[in-house]
């Protein structure tokens, strides 16, 4: 791609790209710690994530006025549009993630009162590791503008789903055999939910660069969907 | 069928609009300044009312494959042109089509306004006159009264129809223009950079005239706005140094163009 004859709109875009990236790289710490603190049951940590969410709104904020900017003074065209326009879907898509790691976070707190349950945290354990890296690939991916890499996360989503129903049912088999951990499984249940909602976003920023990269709304790959509801 | 022909002859650009669409057909058009070629096999359909914007960095060839469109190369000493342009399936450049005719039929609109020296109302009477299209004082009027209203001029020089058309606002004299070439009936309006010489209110009235006009016209416009060209038109062609680059749908060109050298050129990354 050559460089635009005007070097203030190309340094612009690619200040906006660097932005949004970045804000991919705390987003990536932020679920990554949200896991951490639920699994060796850490308030401090915990703390720490609710406490820097905020950050990450001002980051989107900041994207989303730059990016507004930059079309109001600039008028991007194709392939210019389409980054700028994508830099500013998937910042809001990485500011849901974070209110998500959020809430992990906070239920964090109360599920250390809890007694440890320790075959539950280990699949807890596992999702999350399995969603963090999925957010982990789609924001190389974007850093990179790679679209196999986007397209293979965008098409493995259906993991996610399975260990997420799976988790389902195990929590399920623990609260009816003793009602004692409802609160807990419940809170657990809704982390898992909320790792599987991370997932799908970083389903949703592969498509997005499957977007900025080729200018289809449409994804050119079918994807395997496995099941249905299991509830 | 002769669509899939061209088609298959011709797969990127130019000929995408449907048979039943195409209101000027261009094939293989070749032209030379002297020894000097100016376009290169440009074949390029034209749809029927609606606006098609052709764009390119200066001296890539676009105003010169507009002027084929009314044969306005003709006027142009040295200048020869190849190549098959129809209008309704008809040859421009056959024997019998008389030029003065054609311009009738296919008008045109330059950069700077360029009214008669002569009153408001004979610059928009004069074509219809001397083509014959009005005899009478009456019909004449309801010609020049519809016009300038088509034009959206009509409020602002009715009461001074016989004031002279150079005194109005450049923005005026270009509208002026405009229904001085509606007013004689044309089937297609060729506009060479249009607003090039005017302020952005005066822009924008040229802009919303054209969307207007062309429900009943087909227009070409060459622009040397990339956003003009996204407001006005329909479908957009890129030339680039005498050849016709790519063709197509005016949104998809400008969200996703195929060819890198569309991208750069509107993108701003040569030009």
């Amino acid at each position: 791609m050559n460089e635009h004859i005007v070097k203030s709109y190309e340094d612009e875009l690619n200040a906006l790209t660097a932005e949004c990236a970045r804000m991919g790289g705390l987003t990536e710490a932020q679920v990554a710690d949200s896991l951490e603190a639920v699994i060796r049951r850490d308030q401090a940590l915990a703390e720490q994530v609710v406490t820097r969410d905020e950050r990450l709104d001002i980051l989107q904020a900041e994207i989303e006025r730059k990016a507004i900017r930059l079309i109001a003074l600039r008028q991007p065209m194709a392939n210019d549009l389409r980054r700028t326009v994508a830099a500013m879907k998937i910042a809001n898509n990485l500011e849901r993630c974070g209110d998500l790691a959020k809430n992990i976070a906070k239920r964090t707190m109360v599920l250390a009162e809890a007694e440890p349950i320790a075959a539950l945290t280990r699949s807890i354990e596992r999702m999350g590791r399995l969603v963090s890296g999925r957010l982990k690939d789609v924001l190389d991916a974007y850093t990179a503008s790679n679209l196999d890499r986007a397209l293979q996360v965008w098409s493995r989503d259906d993991e996610v789903d399975e260990h997420y129903n799976s988790l389902f049912r195990e929590l399920l088999t623990y609260m009816m055999g003793d009602p004692r951990t409802i609160t807990a499984c419940a809170h657990l249940l809704f982390v898992a939910k909320n790792m599987e909602r991370i997932g799908d976003h970083a389903t949703n920023i592969a498509e997005i660069i499957h977007y900025e990269i080729t200018g289809d709304e449409t994804m050119s790959v079918p994807r395997p969907k496995t099941d249905g509801l299991t509830y | 069928m002769t669509q899939n022909r061209d088609e298959a002859l011709d797969p990127v650009v130019g000929t995408a609009v449907p048979g039943d669409q195409i209101k000027i057909r261009a094939r293989d058009i070749n032209v030379f300044y002297g020894a000097k070629q100016a376009l290169f096999d440009v074949s390029l359909d034209v749809a029927e009312k609606s606006v098609t914007a052709l764009i390119g960095p200066s001296g890539c060839g676009k105003s010169t494959f507009l002027r084929c469109i009314n044969r306005m190369n003709d006027t142009i000493a040295g200048a020869r042109v190849q190549g098959r342009i129809e209008l309704d399936g008809e040859d421009v450049n056959d024997r019998g089509i008389d030029p003065v005719v054609l311009r009738a039929r296919v008008g045109m609109v330059f950069q700077k306004p360029n009214p008669f020296p002569k009153t408001i109302y004979e610059n928009v009477a004069y074509g219809p006159r001397i083509h014959g299209i009005a005899t009478t004082k009456a019909e004449l009027d309801a010609i020049v009264e519809k016009s300038l209203k088509r034009a959206g001029l009509w409020a602002e020089v009715s009461d001074r129809l016989q004031q002279p058309g150079t005194g109005l606002s450049g923005g005026q004299q270009q509208r002026l223009v405009i229904a001085r070439a509606i007013a004689v009936s044309p089937e297609v309006i060729l506009m060479d950079e249009p607003c090039s010489a005017l302020d952005p209110i005066a822009t924008a009235r040229i802009e919303e005239l054209i969307d207007e006009l062309r429900n009943q016209y087909c227009i070409v416009i060459v622009t040397h706005s990339m956003a003009q060209a996204a407001r006005v038109s329909q479908r957009t062609a890129f030339f680039h140094m005498g050849k016709l680059v790519e063709a197509g749908d005016t949104g998809d060109i400008f969200t996703n163009p195929r060819d890198s050298r569309t991208q750069d050129y509107i993108t701003g990354r040569f030009g």
